[in-house]
């Protein structure tokens, strides 16, 4: 438990000072190729923003969001010593208070008393074969996550439906989310299962592609149709709107077709440990 | 265009910003977010003094990360501004002149902004490393209880914001981009 604990704490403070490869990698690449000045002297500042924040240790955004945490155990697994998620919150509360990290979360959605620890986290549980445990956090800003929808289309609406929503839910995150935006997708399911997905989306590495062939020809499309809007970084205009868009999809029912469309920043933090 | 402008941010400073200049601000100005402009808000309504002068002054959308040791403020980039909506027209009412945030505003807001003369800025979401260098103090001066929502005084130095809109209802991000929402109504 003291080991998912500390694991849990330094993730945290990992997650929000430095950015994945991946991330990073299409940040520089948009900056490269953005050709509205002011786009691109956007981009450039984030870039600088990223160098601050490793170097001087302060938080990429002052939003250090919900600490979301995946949790994948192999059924081989035993943990001992307590509660698996008072370990994990536990580690969240201390990555937040001695990480210098922003407490965002209130205990109670109506009476909104900040709970000034960050805690709880948001955790899911996933139990797996073999005998490892897998850890992601994924801290998530609401500025981007407000943005965020879900859409329970009619299976006679089909992948062209599935695009419209998509497409609507960048043009209305427009300025809002902080682009460029990275877009995770879920397709089927249910209702919940669909978000879920979607929010699992987000957390792939972006130069990374679905494995059905027709998911991974709507994420180029989606991708190059969404910097076509011109929204641009800061929502100032521009061709970098979106870094990279993700989808992930799951059997569904006869009646349904569930689309979620998670939004994330470009602040798109995401650590994966495995103990 | 690119301008250097110092606070207190007074009306003939107001009028000569148009949407699209990039300001690069010094002085003082404040910050406040959705728990602050809720207490402000209701304070003003039931007549009761508030703890700022609104008058030719600016409010930044910012709850900002802690302070390690030797730094004067953590993280420090702009949250989003619709969320202030509902109680901006009554604080341009009583003299606040300028706002920093991202994202866009209500009609409600931009027409107050119009009627009694005010600026919207927009900082760069999700550069607040960058953006914290450029805050030389920081003092909070009321709701101490918020934590990183309590308000503070800023004293800044070169701080980059762009002009989104002005007092003319210049707007870029209608300008710049295609962005229709969907539900037809521009609200957010
Ligand atoms: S949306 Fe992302 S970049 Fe913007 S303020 Fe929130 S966490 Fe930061």
């Amino acid at each position: 438990m003291e080991e998912i604990t500390k694991n849990i704490k330094e993730m945290c403070i990992e997650a929000n000072l430095r950015l994945s490869e991946d991330v990073k990698d299409r940040l520089f690449q948009a900056a490269d190729a953005e050709e509205k000045p002011l786009g691109k002297q956007i981009l450039e500042q984030l870039k600088e923003n990223l160098c601050i924040a490793d170097a001087e240790s302060i938080p990429i955004c002052q939003d250090t969001g919900m600490a979301v945490v995946f949790v994948r155990i192999g059924q081989e697994v035993h943990i001992e010593g307590g509660s698996l998620e008072d370990a994990i919150n536990e580690g969240i509360r201390q990555g937040y208070t001695e990480g210098y990290l922003r407490k965002s979360i209130v205990r109670d959605p109506i009476d909104r008393v900040n709970t000034k620890d960050n805690t709880p986290g948001v955790i899911h549980y996933e139990i797996v074969p073999g005998e490892q445990l897998e850890l992601t956090v994924a801290p998530k800003g609401f500025g981007s996550e407000n943005m965020s929808r879900i859409v329970m289309l009619k299976p006679a609406d089909g992948i062209e439906g599935v695009k419209d929503v998509i497409l609507e839910t960048v043009k209305l995150a427009g300025p809002n989310a902080c682009p460029p935006v990275v877009v995770g997708v879920g397709i089927g399911g249910t209702f919940e299962k669909c978000a879920l997905l979607a929010k699992k989306a987000l957390t792939r590495e972006l130069d990374s592609h679905n494995e059905i062939p027709y998911v991974r020809e709507l994420e180029e499309e989606m991708l190059s149709k969404i910097n076509a809007l011109s929204i641009g970084p800061a929502g100032l205009g521009g061709s970098t709107t979106a870094l990279g868009v993700n989808i992930e999809v799951y059997p569904t029912h006869i009646a349904g077709l569930p689309v979620a469309v998670n939004i994330c920043c470009h602040v798109n933090r995401h650590v994966r440990r495995l103990l | 265009m690119d301008k250097y402008i110092s606070t207190p941010l007074t009306e003939d400073k107001v009028m000569d910003l148009k949407a699209g200049d990039y300001v690069y601000l010094s002085g003082t100005i404040y910050t406040a977010r959705d728990a602050a402009h809720k207490r402000l808000y209701e304070s003003m309504l039931a007549g009761k003094d508030i703890p700022l002068e609104l008058k030719d002054n600016i409010i930044y959308y910012l709850g900002p990360s802690p302070a390690r040791e030797g730094q004067v403020i953590g993280s420090a980039g702009p949250t989003t501004s619709s969320r202030m909506d509902k109680y901006t027209p009554l604080l341009l009412k009583n003299g606040l002149k300028g706002m920093i945030g991202k994202g866009k505003r209500s009609v409600e807001v931009i027409d107050a902004m119009h009627e009694y003369h005010a600026v919207y800025f927009a900082a760069i979401g999700g550069a607040g490393a960058l953006l914290s260098k450029c805050i030389k103090k920081a003092e909070v001066i009321a709701y101490d209880d918020l934590g990183t929502e309590a308000i503070r005084r800023l004293e800044v130095e070169n701080l980059p914001v762009i002009v989104v809109i002005d007092a003319e209802k210049n707007n870029m991000y209608e300008q710049e981009n295609a962005v229709i929402p969907a539900n037809g109504k521009d609200d957010r």
